[in-house]
């Protein structure tokens, strides 16, 4: 370890991703081009579930420029169907075909492909493929499609319920008899369009010659999609390349093995040429996957001093029409985190997982734990009505004390470090809580609605350990130092704005006293990275960071051993520091870092058991999840004649251990914060009941413009994880697990002059006026 | 097929295109300016935005044909002789984008709220930017990003 203090870890370092960026020089998927590349288009069920009777692409194969028109029977011998990782007992898995094949289940379930010279001409014959439907019975309504008796997604399944799990722990009826305060509410978690700004694209590049599959698309998990092409098309892995290039925000919605791509390899192999596809606005809101989608009816038992005795919740996750990649595995997060970060040991959770005919749901930022946040906060708020208590007091409740950590949790958790009461403390002080409810009072008295709401959370990242994953939890990195002196490091995380290229680069950077612009970070190509996971569930750091920590230690190692050998001292009397490496107590006699690589290249001076080279290669395996957690505090404004909210304020104190780039994690912070506000304020994907997408474009799914949202507060705390040698816990998702609750308190703290108790997510203005004339909740 | 000839970033160029040919598919599939990115097709993202004589235009909803005789500036066309300009070095001193997908666009409607405003207050900057959308930065950041090119930091 570096006795100096770090240099560029925990700077403000700006990004070496920027230059290419602001400048329009970076390549994203549909900026690729190859020699004699082919156009797709695909065509699309227009039916929530229908019978698929036919499909005549004779006249689409006749159009001009058309090479080819394939459906679901042309493929279904050479595309298996799409997979689903899960570690779930007894999950019904229907067969989920890349394209249809005699039943469509949602609208935009893709039907056929039509692949033509130009783009251009692959939509115009894509209008002349026509289609011959059957409707079937459509069921949307997710906790209807849970019983028995409901019309079936899947006929042959004879229910809709892919899967019931339970949790029980302690004895929660023996508490909730006789406890003081009882409550019971429904709480709905709506659908949401992820809408990263890039659309979904794909260029497949089978070559011929070589019989080698390249696949360039906007994925989160290049070496995972290079995995499942192979399994599903029948090729071999070891002769597939994955390349994301530059991609656009994914926020789950990448992180999948979509039909488009295992669709456009088979059509490039197939024909011998490459092909691209890139999906419109309306078609991605409905073939790439939704978020959320979860309805829990919860039970809360508690003292009169608001300290939760008990819980009980039912969940209906809405899983779709398909199990896309990890579509059952997202509400097992919600079931996992349910007690949040209170000490509640009593509790009964069951989830079923439902089939409705919608596009599939899947990981969408948070991915189970908004869902999971948003129930337990609104609980601790229902608890603070019924008692009388101020929200935060009975949150300090039921807080565990910060000496209880690791603290093992009801659902068989063990959070790895914490001192939640830290940053409530910190948060009230910076907003001078008491002032802020007094400023409510006199607001309330002159007539005016102003909320205030507060969410203390805790979530679940850094995943995470590999019994616990499908397909393995570790992630992979390889550190070449080269003759130069300069380093290359290629990291199995894949990412798209989270900013690695420089965070990686300040780590390797302190640990051989270089600069991160001695350092290039190469992700994202299966061929130049040998293997990795990906980036999603905020493990980037934790997990990817943690495997090249350890690179940079091994590096470091075999750099004392080389200097002691040309110092002639024992390895560990040589002190790497700052760049320079030499024996204890004697600063004058060092090598620099320079010097140490030269030796390690030109080997003319190491002893038979030190090898030349100067590289290393781990996999780091996390011993656990990591446990981010904050406060937040919403100010809102209601007006009284329109129910419009405004989001005046928003304060958020997160603690995600030790802090590589301060800057990078505001930012974080920030975009989370808006898309949990989002969910809160401003969307929801309404299907109405003939299956149809009512909000299937950006004209009627409101997607947060500048103007509405306020610039964010944000301060921090640091309690670093024992999961990972940099402490770092991941944060890429815990201002949305926070801010959509924080938010929800306070519209529905706006509305207690008119007796609310209860409202669900989003507080448009429609929904928030009914609720004020004592209308819907 | 008509024929368009426009100056792009400088430079004249013309070509035969179908009617029906935005100015962001010329602008990307002809002339190869990949900088300009397409998110929707319903005019509401923004991501395609660039200076269409001077002033900010979603080349969606602009035909290559409407463009003829015009003087277009692409992302690419902001810096000169490898000088950022202001907005660029704004964006990336305030850590102003993420995935970057937005940003050429976000940088153009900016660039044209400093024409018209040289000292925008917050309030204006977002509602300049109401017609770009930014699923990473939540807006916070590109804010401050303005502000600081604003003031010629």
């Amino acid at each position: 370890m570096t006795t100096t203090p770090p240099k560029f870890i925990g700077a403000r370092v700006k990004r070496k991703e920027d230059p290419r960026l602001i400048t329009g020089r970076a390549t994203y998927t549909d900026d690729v081009t190859r020699p004699r590349m082919l156009y797709a288009r695909f065509v699309r069920s227009t039916h929530g579930h229908a019978k698929l009777v036919r499909v005549d692409a004779e006249a689409a194969r006749d159009a001009p420029g058309v090479v080819a028109v394939l459906t679901g029977e042309d493929v279904k011998d050479r595309i298996a169907p799409l997979p689903v990782a899960h570690k779930i007992a007894d999950l019904k898995t229907p067969p989920h075909p890349a394209l249809a094949v005699g039943e469509v289940r949602h609208t935009g379930e893709a039907v056929a492909v039509v692949v033509a010279e130009s783009p251009a001409q692959a939509v115009d014959a894509a209008e002349k493929v026509s289609v011959e439907y059957e409707p079937l019975t459509v069921v949307t309504d997710v906790v209807a499609a849970s019983k028995s008796g409901s019309p079936l997604v899947h006929a042959d399944l004879k229910t809709n319920v892919a899967f019931s799990m339970s949790h029980v722990a302690g004895d929660a009826d023996a508490r909730f008899a006789g406890a003081p305060v009882v409550i019971k509410q429904r709480i709905v978690n709506q659908r949401l369009v992820p809408v990263a700004i890039e659309p979904r694209s794909v260029v497949a590049d089978f070559d011929p010659g070589y019989e080698k599959l390249t696949l360039t698309s906007t994925t989160q998990i290049p070496h995972l999609v290079r995995l499942l092409l192979a399994a599903v098309l029948g090729l071999p892995e070891h002769k597939i390349r994955v390349v994301a290039p530059e991609v656009g925000g994914g926020f789950g919605s990448k992180l999948n093995f979509y039909a488009e791509e295992a669709v456009l390899a088979h059509v490039s192999q197939r024909l011998g040429r490459p092909v691209k596809w890139t999906e419109t606005r309306t078609e991605g809101f409905l073939s790439t996957i939704h978020g959320r989608d979860q309805v829990c009816d919860l039970e809360v038992a508690a003292d009169k001093n608001g300290k939760l005795l008990a819980l009980k919740a039912t969940l209906y996750q809405d899983l779709g029409a398909y199990h896309q990649l990890l579509t059952p595995v997202i509400p097992t997060l919600t079931v996992l985190m349910l007690p949040g970060c209170y000490t509640v040991q009593d509790v009964r959770i069951d989830l079923k997982g439902v089939f409705t005919n919608k596009t599939p749901t899947d990981a969408y930022r948070g991915a189970g734990r908004p869902e999971a946040t948003f129930v337990i906060e609104r609980a601790l708020d229902l608890v603070a009505d019924a008692t009388g208590k101020d929200p935060a007091d009975v949150r300090r409740a039921n807080f565990p004390p910060p000496h209880a950590f690791p603290f093992a949790t009801c659902t068989g958790l063990s959070y790895d470090s914490g001192n939640y009461q830290a940053t409530l403390d910190k948060l009230q002080l910076a907003v001078d809580y008491k002032a802020i409810r007094k400023e409510q009072e006199a607001a309330r008295q002159a007539g005016k609605l102003m909320g205030v709401g507060l969410s203390t959370y805790v979530e679940i990242c850094g995943l995470g350990p590999s019994a616990a994953m499908p397909a393995g939890g570790w992630e992979a990195c390889e550190l070449e130092v080269r003759r130069t002196g300069k380093v290359v490091v290629k990291t199995g995380v894949s990412p798209h704005g989270q900013g690695e290229e420089t965070t990686f680069a300040q780590i390797v950077a302190d640990g051989f006293g270089l600069t991160p612009d001695d350092v290039e970070i190469v992700h994202g190509d299966t061929d130049a990275v040998a293997e990795g996971i990906g980036t999603f569930g905020s493990r980037a750091q934790a997990v990817g960071g943690a495997a090249l920590s350890r690179c940079v230690e091994t590096v470091r190692t075999k750099a004392r051993r080389i200097a002691a050998h040309l110092l002639e001292v024992s390895p560990d009397d040589v002190v790497f520091e700052a760049g320079k490496l030499h024996p204890t107590g004697v600063p004058a006699k060092a090598k620099t870092f320079q010097e140490i690589v030269d030796a390690a290249y030109l080997a003319d001076q190491l002893p038979p058991e030190i090898e030349p080279g100067l590289s290393a290669v781990h996999f780091f395996e996390p011993s656990n999840f990591t446990f981010p957690f904050g406060a937040h505090l919403a100010v809102v404004d209601i007006d009284p004649d329109t129910g419009k909210v405004t989001l005046r304020r928003y304060v958020a104190v997160d603690d995600c251990g030790n802090i590589i780039n301060p800057m990078i994690v505001e930012g974080q912070v920030h975009g989370g914060i808006a898309q949990g506000a989002a969910q809160a304020l401003f969307e929801e994907a309404i299907y109405d009941d003939a299956g149809q997408l009512v909000t299937g474009s950006l004209m009627d799914y409101a997607v947060p413009k500048a103007s509405f949202l306020p610039s964010f507060e944000l301060d921090h705390t640091v309690t670093p994880t024992p999961v990972n040698p940099l402490g770092a816990k991941g944060v890429g998702e815990a201002g949305t697990i926070a801010s959509g609750v924080a938010i929800a308190n306070a519209v529905i703290d706006a509305l207690r002059p008119f007796g609310v108790k209860h409202l669900d997510m989003p507080y448009k203005p429609e929904r928030v006026w009914r609720a004020m004339q004592g209308g819907a909740r | 097929m008509v024929s368009v000839a426009l100056t792009v970033n400088g430079v004249a160029r013309s070509h035969e295109v179908e009617p029906r040919l935005l100015l962001v598919q010329y602008l990307r599939e002809v002339l190869a300016l990949t900088g300009t990115h397409v998110g929707c097709e319903t005019s509401l993202c923004g991501a395609c935005t660039v200076l269409l004589n001077g002033r900010a235009v979603k080349s969606c909803t602009v035909l290559a044909a409407q463009a003829h005789g015009a003087d277009v500036v692409t992302i690419e066309g902001l810096a000169k002789d490898g000088k950022l300009h202001p907005l660029q070095e704004a964006f990336w001193q305030e850590h102003g984008l993420q995935c970057g997908f937005c940003t050429p666009g976000m940088i153009l409607a900016a660039h044209q709220l400093l024409e018209e405003n040289p000292t925008p207050d917050e309030p204006a900057i977002r509602h300049a930017l109401e017609g770009n959308l930014c699923r990473c930065t939540g807006y916070h950041n590109i804010v401050r990003a303005v502000k600081a090119a604003a003031a010629g930091k």
